[in-house]
């Protein structure tokens, strides 16, 4: 049976509930929430004027109610030291969800961590340490300690170099700016690590470093584009499950018409109609079914291209838009550079891109018409461009990035309202720190270091590269003997002798072995190498502060007490940096030593201040006060002025005409609205893109040489790799394995049927999973769940990336065997279509 | 303590508190896991009606029949699905019960009889009928209620309880 909490009723908070800004701390999107919380025996009543919400609970309450919470939304958990119950449930006034709440975003509470429920139990409490053959529970200065006088060695004896670095680098759970610039101050100021990299890559790059490079900003416009667009274009992207809130909040107002009437007011001199949408997708997606339902299957053109071929699609694009005269001559001519170059250098013709991409030339044709053809009257058609990780981790990146930012320039669609071309965004973002230009570009492939022996130490702050790497089994195996060197050497000496620890540790180092640390929440697959093991804080258990997609950064309050001794990750930085200091300085090295000073912070906000404040463009107008004042909408980065409390006046830079009300941060709604883009003479810069086929070493040999193509990303349910979704049993229960969908033709060929478990595999690896027949999947085309814990589907990508070191992890073959009949623990589950159909 | 031992002893934990509800209790979960277990909260259940529904004989195969439990305003839909399937009710075992507010936004679902479905047309999420309600996909944080049928010998189908918190309510008989 599927899985029943018999939850049949909950406690009524009360008209004194405490009430805090919460942002939700998984995806990009951020959507807004509050938490109420209140003492553990006491609750409210159901008369208006008993319980927080002023309603009448003793009636039924209607549809998109902001009087109800569901069971998932609901915990008991500890703050300040006692029991209080804890609701976290959608703000109706946050701009970005309107009180919506993503099957992800709206388990927040649930999965809290509690002691009285039980409820991710698996959280980490206390630092660990490797002693008597496992990891056993000591304090933080023991830990921290032992790391700093391994680090100090193995810098001592392989520079800076020999220290190798795992770290978050973006907002929400995935940092926050007070958690990047703490690590950021480690290890790019106290010190200049270069081996470095990023939870999801194995380098530390960008991964739109193409468009910067043009000087566009990938986050350039506003959720609110979404709504005004003619046209939406959108690439290797899947908003519906990925995005959530932002396509049902934003986008789907715009396919049925409903955002009409915004439209006609913010742009009065220009014909309007429902939007259209065009998707780039190898994959027929729920997001194409649910586009089609709202703007009619006349209004949604889905390019299912050959996987990886986006830029030979978008170069012809640009070839048609320009042949035809629908580009933005003045907007070109006034903001851009370069454009007849690379409108030349990129020429593809529409009978070649529909050969390369598998395309119809009509439908191409229809896509350049949708995006450019002026509207009646002549009006510009303002198309908004959005892409992610089809793209960004798909063939050719750089150049893939840069094709379609030429063709959103060269149709005069950034800056203005219904347009922009950004990426859609996995993390939040929340990223401030000291300058990275020490690290080079192309970085360091880090992953291939550590695999080829390099380096003595590894510190990881929140990454599984076991699960959210490439080349992932070559990676676990070699990660695993060097760490097991260590681990003996470690076993051979009384765990309580630190001197005699330590120079074992070295002794198995300098044999190739690595000493592994790790930062993080919950025990991960690459934390079961680790010989130290330190506990860390997340979102509302500490104060955070992040963007979203649309830079809009808001401040999550503290509403519940951290598990056991963990400590928010820039305190852990404190403790390492000033372990670091003693262990240097008792080596007599007082110079170095002294680079370890400047973490005098005793909380998170002073890591705020002492970051973002001082650093970011903006921070001067930012506080944690005024955040907390500002709610769940706070204000869109970068900040130019805060209009004090009265309107009298105010400190900064504020706009012309400024209508913001009283005590608010001034913000900025769409970067590049005055035609002036982040190069230094102002202009974007046109980039040549010639289509070069699949450009990542053995991608082609791979697709010659196997039958499936095994694309990958997410699903509704799970929340990146699932690191909390293991230890929650609506999620454990709906998928105990990754699902890969099949077509079903091709599961009879294999003689599978549903649910059966299967080996997926080349000459990279293997993985495994269920299979789900999925009759909308093209024949050869699978796609599988990505980075989850009981199936890894990196495991058969392969090393190869691109020219600065980004993964291609969608291009990827593999064939498929069965290896068992469905297991018990898929047998209740449903395979049923998960594509929505009207009535 | 390895990692796999902290997993087992937090899934242990978490089925007994929370799946097994208060039968459980504290003192079955109390040195089961490292760090032990503190009083749980009471989950009593509310105390539901026994509310005829339908007689067998009213029901025909793959026909949905709107019904109302546990009061008027929580709507549902009783159908017979023609094969037997896990917590179905009656002599073939098919016949189920659910309520029809989406547990994501309380929009009234729609049955398919082409593939046995409730869906919603809010957010897009889809139910199974033959799957206990099971979320096909969809945005709710809990599978859909089904409300407990029990037959009695003249084939009246009585409900009788409400296996999740319906929409739009915290508590599932009104008081």
């Amino acid at each position: 049976m599927a899985y029943k909490r018999n939850i049949d009723r909950l406690p009524i908070p009360p008209r004194d509930a405490r009430v805090q800004n919460v942002t939700c701390h998984f995806c990009i999107v951020g959507c807004g929430y509050k938490a109420y919380s209140w003492p553990v025996d006491r609750q409210g009543g159901n008369a208006a004027a008993q319980n927080a919400f002023n309603a009448n609970l003793a009636e039924q309450q209607p549809a998109e109610t902001a009087n109800w919470y569901s069971p998932a939304m609901y915990n008991i958990v500890r703050q300040n030291g006692k029991d209080v119950h804890l609701v976290i449930k959608p703000d109706v006034e946050c701009s970005v969800n309107a009180g919506l709440g993503s099957i992800r975003g709206a388990r927040m509470a649930e999965m809290s961590y509690s002691r009285t429920t039980g409820t991710q139990a698996q959280r980490l409490t206390d630092p660990l340490v490797w002693r008597y053959g496992g990891m056993s529970p000591t304090s933080w200065d023991d830990a921290v300690a032992l790391v700093a006088e391994v680090t100090r060695r193995v810098v001592e004896e392989q520079g800076e170099d020999g220290l190798i670095v795992s770290a978050f680098d973006h907002g929400g759970a995935g940092g926050g700016y007070e958690n990047t610039w703490a690590t950021g101050k480690l290890y790019f100021e106290s010190m200049k690590v270069k081996n470095i990299r990023i939870h999801n890559r194995p380098a530390y790059n960008s991964e739109v470093h193409g468009s910067r490079d043009m000087g566009v900003g990938e986050l350039n416009n506003c959720y609110e584009d979404a709504e005004l667009a003619d046209t939406i274009m959108v690439v290797g992207a899947n908003p519906l499950e990925t995005q959530t809130n932002y396509f049902l909040n934003h986008w789907v107002p715009n396919l049925r018409g409903t955002s009409l009437d915004k439209k006609r007011r913010e742009m009065p001199n220009e014909p309007h109609a429902a939007g259209r949408i065009i998707i780039v997708d190898p994959r027929r997606t729920v997001t194409v079914a649910a586009c089609e339902t709202e703007a009619g299957k006349e209004n949604v053109l889905h390019l299912a291209i050959n996987s990886g071929t986006d830029l030979a699609l978008f170069n012809a694009l640009l070839t048609e838009v320009a042949a035809r005269g629908w580009v933005d001559r003045p907007f070109i001519a006034a903001s851009t550079s370069g454009y007849d170059a690379a409108a030349a250098a990129n020429r593809t013709t529409i009978e070649e891109a529909a050969r390369i991409t598998g395309l119809s030339a009509d439908d191409i044709r229809k896509a350049a018409a949708w995006i450019a053809e002026p509207k009646q009257g002549g009006a510009r058609r303002r198309t908004m461009f959005a892409y992610e990780k089809g793209l960004i981790w798909g063939n050719d990146n750089y150049r893939t990035n840069q094709s379609l930012v030429n063709l959103a320039l060269a149709t005069g669609n950034v800056g203005r309202p219904g347009g922009g071309c950004v990426r859609l965004g996995g993390h939040q973002e929340g990223y401030s720190r000291p300058s990275d230009a020490h690290v080079g570009r192309p970085a360091a492939y880090v992953d291939q270091l550590l695999i080829g022996g390099r380096g003595g130490v590894h510190h990881i702050w929140a990454c599984d590269h076991f699960k959210t790497t490439l080349n992932a089994s070559e990676f676990k195996r070699a990660y695993k003997r060097r760490t097991d060197l260590v681990k003996a050497a470690m076993d051979g000496v009384p765990a309580g002798d630190r001197a005699a620890q330590v120079d074992a540790i070295m002794g198995a180092i300098r044999q190739g072995g690595l000493f592994s640390v790790d930062m993080d929440i919950v025990p991960t697959q690459i934390g079961t190498c680790a010989h130290v093991v330190l506990p860390a804080a997340t979102a509302g258990e500490m104060n955070l502060t992040s963007m979203n997609g649309e830079r809009r950064m808001r401040l999550t309050e503290r509403y519940m007490d951290p598990p056991g001794q963990s400590l928010p990750d820039c305190l852990i930085v404190v403790k390492l940096a000033q372990a670091l200091e003693r262990s240097w300085r008792a080596a007599g090295k007082g110079d170095i030593a002294d680079k370890f000073k400047g973490y005098d912070w005793i909380s998170e906000e002073d890591a705020f201040n002492d970051g973002y404040r001082k650093h970011e463009r903006g921070g001067e107008h930012v506080t944690y006060a005024r955040l907390r004042a500002m709610g769940t909408n706070g204000f869109q980065e970068p900040a130019t002025g805060y209009q004090e409390a009265g309107g009298q006046g105010g400190r900064g830079n504020l706009p012309a005409g400024s209508t913001a009300a009283p005590g608010v941060i001034v913000g900025t709604k769409r970067l590049y609205s005055d035609g002036r883009f982040g190069k230094p003479d102002g202009k974007a810069t046109f980039a040549s893109t010639q289509w070069r086929g699949f450009q990542a070493e053995g991608k082609q040999a791979e697709k010659d040489k196997f039958r499936f193509l095994v694309n990958n990303g997410r699903a509704n349910h799970i929340w990146q790799s699932a690191y909390l979704d293991q230890q929650n049993d609506f999620v454990r229960d709906r998928f105990p394995l990754p699902y890969i969908e099949m077509n079903p033709a091709d599961m009879a060929e294999l003689r599978l049927t549903q649910g059966d478990l299967v080996e997926v595999f080349n000459d990279n690896g293997a993985t495994q999973a269920m299979a789900w027949p999925t009759p909308s999947a093209r024949r050869g085309e699978t796609f599988m769940l990505f980075a989850y814990p009981t199936g890894v589907q990196g495991n058969v990508v392969s090393k190869g990336v691109n020219e600065f070191i980004i993964p291609n992890y969608k291009q990827t073959w593999g064939n498929i065997r069965k290896i068992a009949d469905a297991p018990e623990s898929v047998r209740h589950l449903t395979f049923k279509p998960q594509e929505y159909r009207q009535a | 303590m390895s990692h796999c031992d902290r997993l087992a002893d937090g899934g242990r934990r978490f089925f007994l508190m929370r799946g097994a509800v208060a039968a459980a209790g504290a003192a079955a979960v109390a040195g089961v896991a490292s760090a032990p277990a503190e009083a749980a909260p009471s989950l009593a259940r509310v105390t539901y009606p026994v509310t005829r529904l339908a007689n067998l004989r009213d029901l025909k195969v793959n026909e949905p029949v709107q019904v109302a439990y546990p009061d008027a305003d929580s709507p549902g839909v009783i159908v017979k699905l023609g094969t037997r399937v896990e917590g179905g009710a009656g002599p073939d075992g098919d016949v189920v019960a659910f309520s029809t507010l989406c547990p994501h936004k309380g929009f009234p679902l729609f049955y398919r009889t082409d593939d046995r479905s409730l869906n919603c047309p809010g957010h897009y999420s889809r139910f199974d009928c033959e799957k206990g309600g099971l979320q096909i996909w969809g945005q709710a944080t809990a599978n859909l209620a089904q409300f407990r049928l029990r037959v009695d010998r003249n084939g009246d189908i009585q409900a009788e309880g409400v296996d999740e918190l319906i929409y739009g309510r915290l508590s599932n008989v009104l008081s």
